[in-house]
């Protein structure tokens, strides 16, 4: 079977090649081919590649999924069937249903001139020579199956363009609902480019109806020109039923700073992968992650940043939670160029096992090749301290009580990471009700009633 | 301060490997390259049983099945394994019977290193069991350690003498598949150590080997087996020197130390073999499987090793940790300079209940170095209250080499409390303003600097060792001021 989980794929693509193109834009077939012959060569990640060491992507792909390519649209208006947004801000709010752009009837939020937030499909079609200057330029089809895959069968995805000097005050929301009657694939695309002295904010939340099983893949391409802002927010709210494969390039140039906060709340396997690059003196990242995890799921956060030039700053704090039989895997490497002197570069992966079936593995990697730098990295996997607990229990509390708080603590330090207030609470509430066992039970939403 | 670095720069540049020479003795080398006739020819002439020369032959056609490893942080030039001479013996005429009877250039040799035989029996009381090449040429104190019915000899003897000992030992911790480089020794080892504690003996006298590799252009293949019985207790040294060579020599040896019940083994390493000239040219490769069966309930296994030699080093001394209540250590300080690469690490297997590791690894690089540490902590989903603490510093001298840390952690059980730290950093222009105006020089408080910076490592090694690799650090680094 598994041998087989390209060829299904291939076969597909060459019978469907031309559906795909029609249903998509130029500026994105240009590529396809390209990224067909790639996939063809090197096929979905083993096992056996380092990279991918910790979750088995080719059986992910055994299953026989469907894919939309004749983009037949869902007949629900998101807009008034999920309301699942943050309260206390006002964000734009967008919806991507399976792997389609939703076009709201009117339009929502009042972007500043010049931004663009649209379908990919769009964009490109509109802005062919934008598009094609900063489109598959980050994700190479090289030598990733998953962004060769992604790249052959992407049909539209969604675009932001924020033009030099301008700030974004208003968050953008983009809600990815899997929603079908059978078993379904999407494929997405997120480009994201920010002028000079820019700045954004992009939440983007998962969501997956209960039903059908789902797969996932998503490449994200970020540009963040010199001096801008950008905050990068992923919230997944999905279960069992899906996967989750995403691929996420940063590129930064000088002075710019860039947070990317990853948030798993609930899942079924999930691999996320997010490659920055700091192209330019003076950039700073702060790469954050949490997971709470359990029963049998399954997350694997990777991670690889790169530090060009010099005085570039970068943070990563992950924070993992894992319960009953889940399996949690963490590898993150920083790479030092020769020339990034007076870097300073700081990870963490902190991990607590609370049973004896979950497995968590981790991996900081450091690889240095400047002398003037500052750099440590620490993994830790343990569990709540037994005497912390016991303290608790001694003044009243009881002992499920003294450890959800102490678990929440422990996830918190990421969470008071993010720069968004509203956001902020609206996270603490969430994962305090994760560990209270009462998740996706919003009160405002009607989807999970 | 930039005039001082260059002047030390061309001070070193010009200083020339302290241990390079080379001894005029006759050699007994079989043609170069391996097959099985090589294996049959090499097991002949050492007069080894048929089962020996069975797990040879099963090991080398397990070795042509594998392909070497690259997974490691190391640019390996091919190696032509045909072009290599699998065995070489110094000639000898019946055995020397005591001290008089060795070779006179060979005791020289020994005395250039430092390690006069009849000193070292008469002042240091330690038994050197001196392998120069591929042959135990002498083992002194045999007989102090007989009496306490400790087998210290060389494992070719050990074949002959103590046949069940070995065939029950060998290959039960590093198994012929389970490496390259463990395949390719195990076909081929031609001698090396073997110790054995009996039960309730803890051996009064650090036993110590000199390794040297001496014939042009012949792999060294050594099988150090160490087996401590209930309740015993060893720390053996082994110390390497090597003569200064063009090409490239290969070292694949195996140490395998089987650790029973209570028992406890210090295993220490001074390894200083030719990195190879400042173009990085020539140097030893030294691709080393060492491993420690901690098999015992509350056994103790220790792994204490100072890195300064060898042009490229692949070596991750590990511990299985099997018996409930066993505990493992690693200290490790490895210095690079020049075009040296190092790669090595150690692996923690929490096999038992209440086993607890330690992995303190401080990285020194200089020059055009790569130095990377690559570490793997295990705990299975029975090892319940496994404890582990991993620290691993590097230290960066210039500004053209690299540090790398690459550690894995896979837990399997909720009870394990593991911690991981590390840190990169260069030594700071204040630290050496501060010795400077005390009046220290620029290269004294380097030296200063990196010996406070390996002490802990270096605290942990017996007292003659301490000396040495203190010396060795100091060596090593000159004129690397970054």
């Amino acid at each position: 079977m598994s041998l087989n989980s390209e060829k299904q794929y291939i076969d597909l693509y060459q019978e469907a090649r031309d559906l795909i193109c029609r249903h998509s834009a130029p500026v994105i077939n240009s590529l396809r081919d390209k990224a067909f012959a790639d996939f063809c060569r090197i096929g979905f990640p083993g096992k056996k590649l380092e990279k991918y060491k910790y979750t088995d992507i080719k059986s992910c792909f055994a299953p026989d999924y469907g894919l939309n390519l004749n983009r037949v649209p869902m007949q629900v208006d998101p807009y008034k069937t999920f309301k699942c947004d943050v309260p206390n801000i006002s964000t734009s709010l967008f919806f991507v249903l399976n792997d389609i752009f939703y076009v709201p009837e009117k339009k929502t939020g009042n972007m500043p001139d010049g931004v663009l937030m649209m379908s990919l499909k769009e964009a490109a079609e509109l802005h062919p020579e934008l598009v094609e200057k900063y489109y598959g330029k980050l994700a190479s089809t090289e030598n990733d199956g998953i962004n060769a895959f992604n790249t052959a069968f992407v049909q539209d995805g969604v675009f932001l363009y924020v033009p030099d000097n301008v700030v974004l005050e208003k968050p953008i929301q983009l809600i990815n609902i899997m929603n079908a009657k059978m078993d379904m694939m999407a494929n997405r695309r997120i480009l994201v480019v920010l002028g000079k002295n820019a700045q954004a904010k992009m939440l983007i939340c998962d969501h997956a109806e209960l039903g059908a099983k789902y797969l996932s893949t998503q490449v994200a391409e970020i540009y963040a020109g010199e001096n801008s802002v950008f905050d990068y927010y992923e919230l997944e709210e999905t279960g069992s039923n899906n996967v989750r494969i995403c691929n996420t390039y940063v590129e930064q140039s000088a002075s710019s700073n860039v947070l990317v906060n990853g948030v798993t709340l609930t899942n079924g396997l999930t691999r996320n992968h997010v490659n920055v690059v700091l192209n330019g003196e003076n950039a700073e990242i702060a790469l954050n992650g949490i997971a709470t995890v359990d029963k049998n799921q399954h997350i694997d956060n990777n991670t690889n940043i790169e530090h060009r030039y010099s005085r570039c700053t970068s943070n990563e704090l992950f924070k993992y939670v894992l319960d009953d039989e889940a399996v949690g895997a963490f590898a993150g490497r920083v790479k030092v160029c020769q020339d990034a002197q007076k870097t300073v570069s700081q990870q963490t992966n902190k991990n607590l096992c609370l049973t004896r079936e979950s497995h968590m593995y981790t991996q900081p990697q450091l690889e240095i090749y400047a002398d003037d730098v500052k750099c440590s990295h620490g993994a830790t996997v343990g569990q709540l301290d037994e005497n912390a607990v016991f303290y608790m229990q001694q003044r009243g509390l009881s002992k499920k009580e003294a450890m959800t708080l102490l678990m929440f603590a422990f996830v918190n330090e990421v969470v008071d990471s993010i720069r968004m207030e509203p956001l902020k609470d609206r996270l603490h509430m969430l994962v305090e009700k994760r560990f209270r066992g009462e998740l996706s039970k919003c009160s405002s939403c009607a989807k999970c009633k | 301060m930039s005039e001082d670095k260059n002047k030390f720069v061309k001070k070193v540049a010009a200083s020339e490997y302290k241990y390079g020479f080379t001894t005029d003795i006759e050699t007994d080398v079989i043609p170069k390259g391996l097959s099985e006739d090589v294996i049959r020819m090499i097991s002949e002439r050492k007069g080894e049983p048929e089962w020996l020369l069975e797990f040879r032959l099963k090991a080398y056609r397990h070795w042509l099945t594998l392909e070497m490893p690259d997974w490691a942080h190391l640019n390996i030039p091919p190696i032509d394994f045909q072009d290599i001479s699998y065995y070489a013996a110094p000639v000898k005429k019946d055995g020397p019977k005591s001290l008089d009877d060795v070779d006179p250039e060979l005791i020289k040799t020994f005395n250039k290193l430092g390690i006069p035989l009849e000193e070292q029996m008469a002042l240091s009381g330690m038994a050197v069991d001196a392998v120069m090449d591929s042959v135990s040429v002498k083992t002194t104190f045999k007989e102090n350690l007989m009496e306490k019915g400790i087998i210290f000899c060389s494992i070719s003897e050990a074949v002959r003498e103590h046949p069940d000992l070995v065939r029950k030992y060998l290959g039960s911790v590093v198994s012929y598949t389970d490496n390259f480089y463990a395949a390719l020794n195990s076909a081929v080892f031609t001698d090396g150590s073997f110790v054995y504690i009996p039960k309730g003996v803890k051996c009064p006298m650090e036993l110590s080997t000199y390794f040297r590799i001496n014939a042009a252009e012949t792999g060294q293949f050594e099988r150090t087996l160490i087996v401590a019985d209930d309740d015993s207790y060893v720390s053996y040294l082994e110390g390497c020197t090597a003569p200064m060579r063009d090409t490239n020599q290969l070292h694949a040896a195996i140490v395998e130390i089987y650790v029973h019940d209570r028992a406890e083994v210090k295993y220490s390493t001074v390894q200083n073999w030719y990195p190879g000239d400042k173009d990085g040219k020539g140097g030893i490769y030294n691709f080393v499987t060492k491993r420690g069966m901690c098999k015992g309930v509350s056994s103790k296994l220790s792994w204490t090793q100072v890195e300064t030699g060898s042009a490229i080093t692949w070596k991750y001394p590990s511990c299985v940790l099997a018996g409930d209540n066993s505990v493992g250590e690693f200290y490790s300080v490895a210095v690079t300079n020049n075009y040296q690469q190092a790669d090595t690490g150690t692996k923690m297997i929490h096999l038992g209940k209440n086993t607890r590791s330690t992995i303190i690894s401080k990285g020194i690089s200089a020059g055009k170095s790569q130095n990377s540490y690559r570490g793997l902590v295990r705990v299975a989903e029975k090892a319940d209250n496994v404890r582990n603490y991993s620290q691993c510093d590097s230290l960066l001298l210039g500004d053209k080499c690299g540090a790398h840390t690459f550690p894995y952690m896979d837990i399997h059980n909720d009870t394990a409390v593991v911690e991981h730290e590390a840190t990169t950093s260069k030594i700071s222009e204040d630290q050496i303003f501060y010795c400077n105006q005390r009046g220290i020089s620029t290269e004294d408080a380097i030296g200063l600097i990196v010996n406070g910076y390996a002490k802990e490592v270096l605290n942990k090694l017996p007292m003659e060792f301490a000396v040495e690799a203190q010396k060795l650090l100091q060596v090593s680094l000159e004129g690397s001021v970054g």
